[in-house]
């Protein structure tokens, strides 16, 4: 992996070899609206990294930062880089965009029933990301290559499903459509912005699996969205944790959700955990709200949430760690598991017990 | 698909039958006889009785209605009570000329409305969006009659460069046509493409914030290519039932602007059978408008079946 | 926004976050009312007040030029314009009125039966209608001119007419919306049906629907009121209309065209002020639709 030397993300802009993608410093805004701010990360290769927050948090903004798929109005300012391409992509021009996107980097969106386009068939929206960038041969080549596609995400029927309309396709088979396209030119990122969420859960796992198999076969790095901490668990290396167009903190998964440094993280983790319940049987959850955009306080975004916020907080809190491996608080916790006790502990304690093992976290 | 079709027509057919019912019956419950109506206030009962039995109105209701509607299908409207000439000829070279007027209007609102309401879309964030949007919002206030006046004022009577009404068949002077077609289809185009063009222009609105739209761009096409390739006939469909509307619209609105440019098409034709008080000669141009109207409806509903496969689902 | 003060955006720093209530004036809504108002303005001045008599001839001062006598000046009669634009404006109101008021006291009930009858019957009741859409309302005037005879009730009456489907069809949409929603389930599984049913839940709320109609309906009847004068099928001359003072205004075309301008600017702003009127209301009472007309 990348550069372990590396302290502050900040300081930090040249790509390691093996990094695909590189954030760094990313801030979003609208008008005189901050959106994101200082985001930044890397992908390796082959990495799947997940990328949490509840809703608000400003994950899409980012996955569409990255892209260069902004909607009008919002500027993107920092640096995203990807390997293989000169300078920052947030100065590309919408042509040299457009070439990677599709080919270099690609997405699949959360909403199957309205991000194909209602009026073409199935297989031809595979086909046209192969024609687009000029791959694929001839039109029955890419047709051919587009059945193919439908086959490799295990769509039942593929020769029946391609010459179908997006209407006559449920949401399961249309969520395939978007990953066959996506993974059709063979990307080095691929990006999933709550590809689940609008699926039922009976088609969610397999949908899972498919991205990472997909992902994994083709040695494409993943930034995988989700607000679901169980999907992180089973599809991540890597975990980021977004709050108020921040990352809060970053680790390993295995790490973050047994010992979160970060209060917001462990409330997180806490209100996921389904047994986890406090002296009077209530679920732990975080009090309050997420602001809306623009609305955050200054300093430590989470401040007004959180428990352990001192006078000290109205400070920006400096990321302390490594830049994969860190956090952004001035309170954080110590290496203890997530606390059933919902009593705030100015000096927590080694719990003897520790919580079991990540894959066990249920949503 | 084929089942869609069969549907459609049919009810247009059946539609087409009620309307001539209804024209009918309209005409039908005119006060007094029409053919005293048409020979004046001194004609006498002989005479009255005589006109009577020639055109046939002194039968039963439902016998003359469908005398007259019988012939519709052919293309006899029955003889004029007033010029005592069969009116089906008239109609039919009329109705040439107002196709032409329309045809040629619709043309301007087109070549008007895409590019304008496109561009107030694509900029509405910006002020030359805000100032487009509101021409186009002064032109549907602008009736097509004042239009009129103003471009004869302005090219037939200051600059002398057209002439200021009139009509020559396409085939005996190609080039006297074109310039007589110019000001009255101008004229009728400005103020529709005025309108159409805050169509096109939400549509294009709708369609750039169309998740689908994203996805292309994300497939690698550029913000344009994607527009295009993916947004205009997702933009069709709602732009085609308001270009049926606007067919319809520029039919009656060529009425009024044939009477200012003098044009001899079907406008004029029934306002001069309203003016002659030529009771059948109005119903039967009334009854062709509508059809036209109608069939309007008709072609638009089978173009959303066509454009639209999920309109084609249930057969 | 009072809490502006305590917002601040990522970098700490206070921002002004964009108050709707001052970034997104309603003008639509506004310039509407302001046009409608100053039209309506100068109807109501006319009853009391106009610069001359809007019928005096004085052929000693035909075409006059705009002037400090007359401000707009005076037409091949010599009659002041000014004095007949106002006189004209209280016809187009009055027919405006008079049309829309018949539409929708006709329209609306019928609409809302359409909505609350049963599948078959609504269906056959909706194609009925759609038929009636087929006659424009100018197309019935000219109808019902060739048939009564010309004057200002008969296009009034005949655009009335004319306009009812389209306000059947908006109640027919809007009384379905609501008739399949959750409070007036609620209402039925009660046992509210009918009249009252109707009265108490349906009407309240496709009001702004009809009110938005109205507005847009209103613009409408002005535009074939001035086709019908002008074609001479509406008010018959000598009292001024301004489709009349525009047809009047062709037959001298060639020696004055600046009569046609005065005419033509009412009949351009009344219509602006209502169309701009509906677009407003429909904004106010939709704020989803807002910005997409």
């Amino acid at each position: 992996m990348a550069d372990q030397t590396v302290v502050t993300r900040a300081d930090d802009t040249a790509a390691a070899s093996d990094d695909r993608l590189v954030v760094d410093g990313l801030d979003v805004r609208v008008g005189l609206v901050g959106l994101l701010h200082d985001v930044g990360f890397r992908l390796g290769a082959g990495e799947r990294v997940g990328l949490i927050g509840e809703s608000g948090s400003g994950k899409s903004l980012t996955a569409l930062a990255i892209m260069g798929l902004l909607p009008d109005g919002l500027v993107a300012s920092g640096h995203v880089g990807l390997a293989g391409t000169d300078g920052n992509l947030l100065d590309a021009a919408d042509v040299r965009m457009a070439d990677l996107r599709g080919r270099r980097m690609s997405m699949v969106f959360q909403e199957p029933m309205t991000a194909l386009n209602p009026l073409m068939k199935a297989g031809d929206q595979v086909a046209e990301v192969l024609a687009i960038h000029g791959l694929g041969g001839s039109g029955r080549d890419r047709d051919r290559r587009a059945l193919e596609l439908l086959d490799a995400v295990r769509m039942h029927e593929p020769e029946l499903v391609r010459r179908r309309y997006p209407h006559q396709l449920s949401g399961g088979q249309r969520q395939r459509v978007m990953l066959a396209i996506a993974l059709a030119n063979e990307p080095d990122v691929l990006i999933c912005d709550e590809p689940t969420t609008a699926l039922d859960v009976t088609v969610q796992a397999q949908m899972l699996d498919l991205v990472v198999e997909g992902a994994r076969d083709r040695d494409a790095s993943l930034l995988f969205i989700t607000h679901d901490l169980a999907v992180v668990a089973t599809v991540c290396d890597r975990v980021l944790v977004m709050y108020g167009g921040r990352i809060v903190e970053a680790g390993p998964v295995q790490q973050l959700f047994t010992a979160p440094r970060h209060p917001y993280t462990r409330g997180l983790v806490a209100s996921s955990d389904l047994d986890a319940v406090d002296a009077a049987g209530r679920l732990p959850t975080i009090p309050g709200v997420v602001p809306a955009a623009g609305t955050f306080p200054a300093g430590c975004v989470f401040r007004t949430r959180c428990e352990r916020a001192t006078e000290a907080c109205a400070e920006p809190p400096p990321w302390t760690g490594q830049y994969d491996d860190g956090h952004a608080c001035i309170h954080p916790y110590g290496d203890e598991p997530v606390a059933r006790d919902p009593e705030p502990r100015p000096d927590p304690r080694p719990d003897p017990h520790p919580e079991p093992g990540v894959s066990e976290v249920t949503s | 698909m084929a089942y869609q079709l069969l549907v459609r027509t049919a009810t247009f057919v059946v539609t087409v039958v009620l309307a001539s019912v209804l024209v009918f019956a309209f005409m039908a419950i005119l006060p007094g006889s029409a053919a005293r109506v048409s020979l004046g206030v001194n004609a006498t009962p002989e005479a009255i009785a005589r006109v009577e039995a020639d055109f046939g109105v002194d039968r039963p209701l439902p016998v003359q209605y469908l005398d007259w509607a019988g012939g519709l299908p052919t293309g006899d409207f029955g003889t004029s009570y007033v010029t005592r000439r069969v009116i089906g000829p008239a109609i039919v070279d009329r109705l040439l000329v107002t196709t032409w007027l329309v045809g040629a209007s619709m043309v301007v609102a087109l070549v008007i409305a895409l590019p304008l309401g496109t561009l107030a879309a694509v900029r509405h964030q910006r002020p030359s969006g805000t100032v487009l949007a509101g021409i186009s919002q002064v032109g549907v206030a602008v009736p097509s009659f004042l239009a009129g006046l103003l471009l004869i004022a302005l090219f037939a009577v200051k600059l002398r460069w057209l002439p200021s009404g009139g009509w020559t068949p396409p085939a005996r002077d190609p080039v006297a046509f074109l310039r007589g077609l110019f000001l009255p289809a101008l004229a009728l185009g400005l103020v529709q493409g005025s309108v159409l063009a805050r169509y096109v222009r939400s549509t294009v609105l709708n369609i750039q914030r169309e998740d689908f739209i994203r996805t292309a761009r994300s497939k690698g096409l550029r913000r344009w290519q994607a527009l295009v390739r993916h947004g205009l006939r997702n933009a069709a469909i709602p732009i085609v039932t308001v270009l049926g509307l606007q067919l319809s619209v520029l039919l009656v609105g060529a009425v009024v602007v044939e009477r200012v440019f003098t044009v001899p098409g079907l406008g004029s034709l029934l306002l001069d059978g309203v003016a002659n008080r030529d009771l059948l000669l109005v119903q039967g141009v009334v009854m062709v408008l509508v059809v036209m109207i109608l069939g309007i409806n008709w072609a638009v509903d089978v173009l959303y079946t066509v454009l639209d496969p999920r309109l084609r689902a249930r057969a | 926004m009072s809490a502006a003060g305590d917002v601040v955006d990522a970098t700490g720093a206070p921002v002004v976050v964009a108050d709707e209530s001052i970034g997104d004036v309603n003008w639509s809504l506004w310039i509407g009312a302001a046009l409608v108002g100053l039209v309506a303005a100068m109807a109501l001045v006319s009853f009391l007040w106009t610069p001359y008599d809007p019928y005096f001839v004085d052929v000693t001062n035909r075409f006059g030029g705009p002037s400090p006598t007359n401000l707009f000046g005076t037409d091949q009669f010599g009659r002041d314009v000014l004095s007949r634009l106002m006189v004209g404006a209280r016809t187009t109101l009055f027919v405006g009125v008079v049309s829309v008021g018949v539409a929708g006291v006709v329209g609306t009930p019928l609409g809302i039966l359409m909505g609350m009858a049963p599948g078959w019957l609504h269906r056959v009741l909706l194609r009925g209608n759609d038929l009636l859409l087929a006659f424009p309302a100018l197309l019935l005037a000219i109808m019902f001119a060739a048939v009564f005879g010309p004057s200002t009730t008969t296009a009034m009456v005949a655009i009335g007419i004319g306009t009812i489907p389209v306000f059947a069809r908006i109640a027919r949409s809007g009384t379905v919306q609501v008739m399949s929603s959750e409070y007036v389930l609620a209402a039925r599984s009660a046992g509210r049906r009918g009249v009252r049913l109707a009265v108490r839940h349906v009407v309240p709320n496709i009001a702004s629907l009809l009110l938005v109609q109205a507005s847009v309906s209103f613009a409408i009847a002005i535009l074939a009121e001035a086709a019908l004068s002008f074609l001479q099928f509406g008010t018959p001359a000598p009292i001024p209309s301004w489709g009349l003072m525009l047809f009047q205004a062709q037959s001298v075309l060639a020696v004055n065209p600046g009569l046609t301008v005065w005419p033509g600017v009412g009949i351009a702003v009344a219509v602006l002020g209502f169309n701009l009127l509906g677009d407003g209301l429909r904004d106010r009472f939709d704020p989803r639709l807002a910005g997409h007309s």
